[in-house]
């Protein structure tokens, strides 16, 4: 990477008393990027973005955004960036209007710059000609459009958003995604963290993370081809619970999991396999009504690398 | 510290009390609440305090006594009974306060110049009623008694002038009327500072965790002691408006003499705000729950500033251990400049004791104030 990363993190710590959250984490963000942090709840995502903030010291291990030391200078961090927690944290009992001229204030974009920004965020979130209402009567997709607004009105030059679609309709995700597109082409860093695999596929590059752990990182298509080793199989049969049994124990099946009402299982040769399995599961009266190849998704391979690990530990 | 984000932040905590009916309660409709029932219910005067009488005698004499405590603003006799009994159930049923039992050589005794008896029966069960019931009383049977003194020595040719060679004359400045109401009302306003005070300023910590709305504002960059700042200065602000909403009522309601300026007034009360609100934003950090900070915060306020600043009972009759604790507890000054400003017209210099005992409490309390919240989430 030529450019300067946007975002440094070297071998970060995070205890509280004996419970490590964040357990030696590197990566390093280029500017514009859009960086995702994914993980199931609990993973360590938003401690790592807290810490990024400044908003919680880190136990060890070095963090710089835009070139300021989170732990050293956090004041010098907090006026070039823009946070938007998990939990939606606007004031509920101010109008729309006094939401935007609060964070306006605070983070000092006054004069002319004042009225322009607060005109663009209210296009932005959909919210011109609603300046009056509460915010609190808003529905989800335009509270977090306008929360997001709040966050960025001086134009900082890396956003932080902490599980930003977690209870928003999928209408309103997929704006909320096309507006983190725009600010990333406009230059503006972007690190998102979530639990949602489909829209992990949205950011440039992704760090998968578990029990504090980063157990993947690269673009999504890199994760999903060094997660997986082999081809990937959906396989639809009942009773469910037998055929899994069954499969697992084939040769040349590397890995299977339930997906839903279905079974993904990864295997070395696709076509090989399609045929063995459809015969092994005639042969034990499993009724196998479907099995083909398909392309895997993150959801595939953070199973597949988190599988591994609690292999590692322990039989399951 | 800058003016830009200090201003936003205490712009939208006014819109939030504004909008807040709890809050708006105890910014305008407690203030108002407190100083009408402390105003009518906090009187240590008592007035018409009905009274039943047991007259033995009957003769001239006694009634001439009975006709000065119906005479008296303080007694009103109720009822005329002929028997104990009677006057015992009377005062276990409450339906007089003082039974007045004349004897029935009454007479007999003032004519031969003996020493002579009236009982007082008191329903002891309130005891500032029954001092006072009795007090008076006493005042009535001894005004009586000198008069009859006088007419005896006059009967005897002895001039007045021999009887009575040197009186006191008594005159009471700055409560002239010796009304408790006077006493008590410039005090109220002390404990409405407190209780206002602390209950508002205990919320605001607390109310940004409670809501989720602390995060985000941590992540700003408005640094502690403009938090601080943006969040108390409206509440200084509702404060003093409350002291002069306060003070119009205790003047134009209950009549309480004003003497002193309202400008020293207000800067007393700013100053003693400083410190309730600080003790009460203290708490709301500590504690980071509404409940909880206003609950400890009417504990640290509320109570001394009650019972320990001679608000209504007076520190110089307060056993010694409890008059020296009364020098830590920082509203008796704010109560002394009060009474002083209302009854005698102090100024500033006059006062300059208080006002230098509560700016070394806003001093001490801002120092740690500004030092109670760290923009972190641990």
């Amino acid at each position: 990477m030529a450019e300067a990363a946007s975002i440094l993190v070297e071998d970060l710590v995070k205890r509280f008393g004996g419970f490590t959250a964040v357990d030696h984490v590197s990566f390093r963000i280029a500017r514009g990027e859009i960086f995702g942090l994914l993980g199931p709840n609990g993973s360590g995502k938003s401690t790592t973005i807290r810490m990024l903030c400044g908003l919680l010291t880190p136990t060890s291990g070095r963090a710089s955004v835009v070139g300021f030391d989170v732990a050293e200078e956090p004041e010098k961090v907090r006026q070039h960036i823009g946070y938007m927690s998990q939990k939606f944290s606007l004031y509920n009992d101010l109008r729309v209007i006094e939401n935007l001229r609060f964070f306006a204030g605070l983070y000092g974009v006054k004069g002319d710059l004042l009225e322009e920004r607060i005109d663009w965020a209210l296009q932005m979130a959909g919210l011109k000609g609603s300046e009056t209402l509460l915010t609190g009567e808003l529905a989800g997709g335009w509270k977090q459009r306008l929360a997001l607004g709040c966050a960025v009105l001086h134009r900082p030059q890396v956003l932080f958003l902490d599980e930003p679609t977690a209870g928003v309709d999928p209408l309103s995700r997929r704006q909320f995604w096309e507006l983190i597109h725009q600010m990333s082409a406009e230059g503006v860093t972007v690190l998102v963290t979530t639990h949602y695999m489909d829209e992990a596929e949205y950011c440039n590059r992704l760090a998968l993370i578990d029990a504090g752990l980063i157990v993947a990182a690269g673009s999504p298509s890199e994760i999903k081809r060094t997660a997986i080793k082999g081809d990937l199989l959906l396989v639809e049969c009942a009773p469910l619970g037998r055929g899994l049994e069954l499969i697992k124990a084939q040769p040349g099946v590397v890995d299977a999991a339930v997906f839903g009402a279905a079974l993904h299982v990864v295997v070395s040769a696709a076509e090989k396999a399609r045929v063995e399995l459809a015969a092994a599961m005639a042969a034990a009266g499993v009724k196998a009504s479907r099995i083909e190849p398909i392309s895997p998704s993150l959801e595939d391979a953070f199973v597949a690398l988190t599988g591994r690990r609690a292999g590692n530990e322990a039989v399951q | 510290m800058n003016l830009r984000r200090t201003v936003a932040i205490g712009r939208k905590e006014f819109i939030q009390v504004r909008r807040d009916p709890r809050s708006f309660m105890i910014a305008v409709l407690l203030p108002l609440i407190q100083i009408l029932l402390l105003g009518y219910g906090a009187r240590l005067d008592a007035e018409h305090i009905p009274v039943y009488v047991y007259d033995q005698e009957g003769s001239q004499n006694s009634q001439a006594l009975l006709k000065r405590f119906q005479a008296s603003r303080y007694f009103d006799v109720v009822k005329v009974v002929n028997n104990y009994p009677a006057l015992a159930r009377a005062i276990d049923a409450d339906q007089c306060k003082l039974g007045v039992v004349i004897p029935w050589d009454f007479s007999e005794r003032l004519s031969d110049a003996h020493h002579t008896e009236v009982q007082a029966l008191v329903d002891g069960t309130d005891d500032n009623s029954a001092q006072l019931a009795i007090g008076y009383a006493q005042a009535v049977v001894s005004a009586y008694s000198s008069d009859i003194q006088l007419k005896w020595f006059a009967t005897q040719g002895v001039s007045q002038q021999a009887v009575q060679p040197l009186s006191v004359d008594y005159r009471t400045w700055f409560n002239e009327e010796l009304d408790s109401k006077n006493f008590i009302i410039p005090g109220t306003v002390a404990m409405v500072m407190a209780l206002m005070g602390a209950l508002l300023s205990s919320l605001t910590i607390a109310r940004e965790w409670e809501r989720g709305t602390m995060e985000q504002l941590i992540a700003t960059p408005a640094t502690a002691t403009e938090i601080m700042v943006g969040k108390l200065v409206p509440y200084l602000i509702i404060g003093l408006g409350d002291a002069g909403l306060c003070t119009a009522f205790a003047v134009g309601w209950f009549g309480v003499p004003f003497r002193g300026s309202f400008g020293t007034m207000l800067f007393v009360t700013g100053l003693f705000l400083i410190v309730i609100l600080g003790i009460g934003y203290m708490i709301s950090v500590a504690t980071k729950s509404q409940l909880g900070a206003s609950q400890y915060a009417l504990l640290v306020t509320l109570l001394p500033t009650s019972m320990l600043s001679g608000f209504a009972f007076p520190i110089d009759q307060m056993p010694a251990p409890i008059r020296a604790i009364t020098y830590i507890v920082y509203s008796r000054y704010y109560v002394s400049a009060l009474k002083a400003i209302f009854l005698a017209g102090s100024g500033i210099r006059d006062l300059a004791p208080e006002i230098v005992a509560m700016v070394v409490y806003a001093g001490v309390i801002g120092f740690f104030a500004t030092r109670a919240f760290r923009k972190s989430l641990q």
